[in-house]
């Protein structure tokens, strides 16, 4: 027993992870952990845009195996093993090794799978036939030869997005174009304002950062798998991966052909004025007014001036006395509205401390794998110095216990991983909650719209009936006056278009908010059984194949206990 | 409170020809019922020893006193004093922090180590002989704490030269490894073997016992974790409504239930495990006391030696002078002579002793740690089931919660 040294390595004093990785116990293959090069990083903090990666604060220090889920065989959901029924939750059999010991989440009717590559399924209840799969890979540095003023400086990074799909409005079923941040940027920009009041995902943030660090490696690997899982969020969606822009981002070649914004600034570069001129000023052109513009929201530039009226209005909405015109009136609009504000308060502290227990578990497993070790080295001490066989009893029990704590330690990390894979669908669900506020946001800058353009007609129409009973009075007419009142009529005519436009706009906008918020209730609802009963399954599962290692070593030292 | 009634090792007791020889002889102890005493920062804990026994000098069958912890420094002290080249049972550590003084876990903690203590010395063939032993188990508290403030000053070793002792052990361990030897050294190889094994053995102990408190911390903070998990999901149900509120709510409550199976079994780590390592560590560091007692009993016997062959030289200069002082000289050489057995007599009495020691301890350790590993697995495997039965029988909860 003595020098029975052929498991035990050579350990320093304090057990570092690959330590513990490469520590070969003799009655398990040795399989490592899967390679972990994908730390889970979130940008800020708090919450943000679930199209950003997430960061678990422990990430730099340990980063979380992404464990492979394909070829895995769910012991609930597939078909049986051959000893129990699929509804015996009784032990789980134990696999050839403790790192292919994993539990894929049980994500409801989906059977959602996120890969290193490639697929995620839509899980459209509609059509399920139908699919979107699209995937973002083969980072490269490229030059913008035109518009660089330093010679060789401004290089940015593409990406190759390679899409498959049966949907009819693609023409084909595979492609490839290259794109870069900045294009998603534009996609993201044009998304919005095509869909209000949609509960558009929210794009990967632009981080500013220094073009050194936009270059390295981890940067640039971050960055693509946000684009990933973005674009997949796009797809996902049941109105927007039909989008005319998501299309054209990501079947046309060359360079992408969508306008940047619908800002009516640059219109005005080309000198060519399409908003109601008297929402401008006084003065009347015959111009070609689009009533439709008002079906945009207010941005900068020309619109400078909207912003303000409406501005006006919105001050007058809060601190006047009299009521606007149009009220947010849906009782049961305003109700969901506060429940979500709830909801997203309470998920944002569950999520915090879903975090804290996560590291919780991280450090027990931490901890039960540095006591393995050292008792490992003590265990070869007491053998390689044994005098007295009572010291290689004692080398023999404590080698048991050491190796089951490693093993203990090993499955604490498993755990660990699929814990957050599941409990990632609250930090999800904080991304999505920006984008329904965004979608609110839209609702409330419409109706503000609609209030405005009231005003304005109120406002022509009392100055109307001013000028003609001014006019009134003089006999013979006034023919200043009498143009001007024309004048005014056909303003507010425009004008009243214009108002049935925004009206027509905010009823649009008020369905798609409805119809999301179903969408959202009825996705929330899956999504979040889904992660529950994954969370709850891991946690049995595993729990499970601890007790089992340790009810192993409370028999074999059962003969102590007898002895007192 | 752990009361153990250990029968007594094979060839201890003692025999009286007065007592009836059926019953074999027993000594059986225990330390209960801890109580603050005094207040402020004169207050203290005091224990009840309670002691049950056969032995004919002994008042029994029961008998109870009431002991502090400087009682049991006395008694240890003593031990060490006079029964040197045993391993005495090594005593909990006074605590440095204040606050922690008083704090039920401590004073758990403690309790328990004393009992051990106590127990060990009763159980061991020797020790359990000792006189100091019966005072501390019988005598009233006054004569107790007469024979504890007489021993302090004159004969009470202070810390710092028992530091020294281990200082000048281990430089002469190390100047043994790098092969520089000095004078005055035992050069038993197997002993020098012991030696080291002795002092690398206690840096393993030390480390396993750091990370088995750290893990016993670590499941405090799971179980906290898992409490405030348990809440925030159970908020957030209620903002939800219906199934998933309801599914919501069920998986928090079993999440503070297990917070509850995590705390207590954070408790039984620490007092069944972990405390067993620390108590191993003590024991080493105890006979490390012993090893320098051997070393200078060993140097003693050689400075002696050194002493006697120099008065021989001297007294045969005498002789052969017939000085009037020859006379004075042959009786102090015959008294260093006497002495210089007495010393040698010590420290074979020492080495025999450590021998058989080791021995008795090698194995009382298997068994001390055997237990500590089995109460950890089993503590590990009992927490592992609870988790794994209460997350199971959600399942079909949630199954039924989501389809409806």
């Amino acid at each position: 027993m003595g020098s029975e040294n052929q498991g035990f390595e050579e350990a320093q004093l304090y057990a570092s992870r690959e330590e513990m990785e490469s520590l070969v116990l003799d009655d398990d293959d040795n399989k490592k952990n899967s390679n972990d090069n994908n730390p889970l990083s979130r940008s800020n903090g708090g919450a943000n845009g679930d199209g950003s990666q997430h960061h678990h604060p422990l990430s730099s220090s340990l980063p979380f195996a992404e464990i492979p889920t394909t070829d895995d065989d769910d012991p609930l959901l597939s078909s049986p093993s051959p000893h129990k029924s699929p509804n015996a939750f009784n032990s789980f059999l134990e696999p050839p090794s403790y790192a292919d010991a994993v539990f894929r989440s049980f994500d409801g009717d989906h059977g959602k799978q996120i890969n290193g590559h490639g697929v995620v399924s839509t899980s459209s209840p509609s059509s399920s036939s139908d699919y979107l799969k699209i995937s973002v890979t083969d980072p490269q540095k490229d030059q913008d030869l035109k518009n660089s003023l330093v010679p060789g400086g401004n290089t940015f990074v593409t990406y190759l997005i390679t899409t498959w799909t049966n949907l009819p409005e693609f023409n084909g079923t595979e492609f490839s174009v290259r794109r870069r941040f900045k294009d998603v940027v534009t996609l993201s920009d044009r998304l919005s304002d095509s869909y209000r009041g949609f509960f558009i995902p929210l794009r990967p943030d632009k981080n500013v950062v220094e073009s050194q660090v936009m270059q390295k490696q981890e940067f640039v690997d971050q960055r693509r798998m946000a684009l990933e899982k973005y674009l997949r969020k796009l797809a996902a969606h049941p109105v927007i991966r039909r989008s005319e822009e998501l299309r054209v981002f990501l079947q046309v070649q060359g360079k992408l052909p969508l306008m940047k914004t619908t800002d009516v600034a640059s219109r005005m570069l080309d000198g060519a004025v399409k908003l109601p001129k008297q929402l401008f000023g006084e003065s009347v052109v015959s111009a070609a007014v689009d009533p439709n513009d008002v079906s945009q929201p207010a941005k900068g530039g020309r619109d400078l001036l909207r912003i303000f009226k409406e501005l006006r209005q919105s001050v007058t909405n809060d601190w006047g006395e009299t009521k606007p015109p149009v009220v947010e009136e849906d009782k049961e609009f305003l109700e969901k509205k506060k429940k979500l504000q709830d909801f997203e308060l309470e998920l944002t502290n569950l999520s915090q401390q879903a975090e804290s227990l996560v590291k919780a578990q991280q450090d027990i497993g931490e901890t039960l794998g540095q006591l393995g070790l050292a008792f490992v080295k003590l265990t070869k001490f007491e053998s390689e110095e044994a005098m007295f066989n009572s010291q290689r009893v004692r080398a023999a029990d404590m080698k048991n216990v050491a190796t089951s704590a490693v093993k203990a330690s090993r499955l604490y990390r498993e755990l660990n991983a699929q814990t957050v894979r599941h409990l990632d669908k609250l930090h999800e669900y904080l991304g999505v909650m920006l984008a329904v506020n965004n979608a609110y946001a839209d609702r409330s800058n419409a109706l503000l719209t609609v209030q405005t353009l009231l005003s304005e007609l109120s406002n022509l129409n009392s100055r109307i009936e001013k000028l003609e009973a001014a006019a009134s009075k003089i006999f013979g007419g006034d023919r200043s006056r009498v143009r001007k009142i024309e004048e005014l009529k056909e303003t507010m005519r425009v004008t009243d278009e214009a108002k049935n436009c925004a009206v027509r706009e905010y009823e649009r906008i008020k369905e798609n908010n409805k119809n999301e918020l179903d969408r959202l209730d009825k996705e929330r609802h899956d999504d979040f059984f889904g992660m529950l009963k994954g969370f709850v399954v891991n946690q049995a599962g595993y729990a499970e194949k601890m007790a089992s290692v340790w009810e192993t070593v409370a028999n074999e030292t059962s003969g102590y206990a007898k002895s007192c | 409170m752990i009361t153990t009634q250990r029968s007594p090792t094979g060839g201890g007791g003692l025999q009286s020809p007065r007592s009836p020889s059926s019953q074999p002889p027993f000594l059986s102890v225990s330390v209960t019922d801890p109580a603050k005493m005094g207040n402020g920062v004169q207050a203290y804990i005091s224990y009840k020893v309670i002691t049950k026994t056969n032995f004919p000098d002994y008042q029994g069958p029961e008998k109870i006193v009431i002991r502090r912890y400087t009682d049991f420094v006395w008694l240890r002290d003593c031990l060490f004093k006079k029964y040197k080249g045993i391993f005495i049972p090594p005593l909990p550590e006074k605590s440095t922090v204040e606050k922690f003084r008083f704090s039920a876990e401590f004073i758990e903690m403690r309790r328990q180590a004393l009992d051990s203590f106590v127990n060990r010395i009763a159980l061991h063939h020797e020790l359990q002989k000792s006189e100091d032993l019966r005072t501390f188990l019988q005598a009233d508290e006054q004569t107790m704490e007469r024979a504890r403030s007489q021993d302090t000053g004159i004969f009470k070793r202070k810390p710092a030269d028992l530091m020294q002792i281990f200082r000048d052990v281990q430089s002469k361990v190390s100047d043994v490894v790098l092969g520089k030897e000095k004078p005055v050294e035992e050069t038993n190889p197997e002993y020098e073997k012991l030696k080291r094994y002795i002092f690398e053995l206690e840096d393993h102990l030390a480390e396993a016992q750091k990370h088995a408190y750290r893990l016993v911390k670590r499941h405090r903070e799971l179980g906290q974790s898992l409490a405030d998990f348990g809440k925030a999901i159970k908020l957030l149900g209620a903002c939800e409504g219906d199934a998933l509120g309801t599914a919501f709510s069920e998986l928090g409550a079993k999440s503070e239930m297990l917070s509850i199976k995590l705390q207590r079994e954070a408790h039984n780590l620490l007092m069944n495990f972990e405390e067993p390592l620390k108590d191993y560590v003590r024991a080493v560091q105890s006979i490390k006391g012993t090893i320098a007692e051997r070393a200078n009993a060993f140097r003693q016997q050689c400075e002696l030696a050194e002493t006697i062959k120099l008065k021989e030289i001297d007294l045969n200069k005498l002789r052969l002078t017939r000085s009037e002082r020859m006379l004075d000289a042959e009786h102090e050489y015959e008294e260093l002579k006497a002495e210089g057995e007495e010393a040698t007599r010590r420290f074979e009495t020492i080495v025999r002793l450590m021998n058989e020691e080791i021995v008795r301890f090698q194995d009382e350790k298997t068994q001390d740690m055997g237990l500590a590993f089995h109460e950890f697995a089993k503590g590990q495997a009992r927490l592992a089931n609870g988790i794994a039965d209460a997350w199971r029988s959600l399942i079909p909860k949630l199954d039924s919660l989501s389809s409806s």
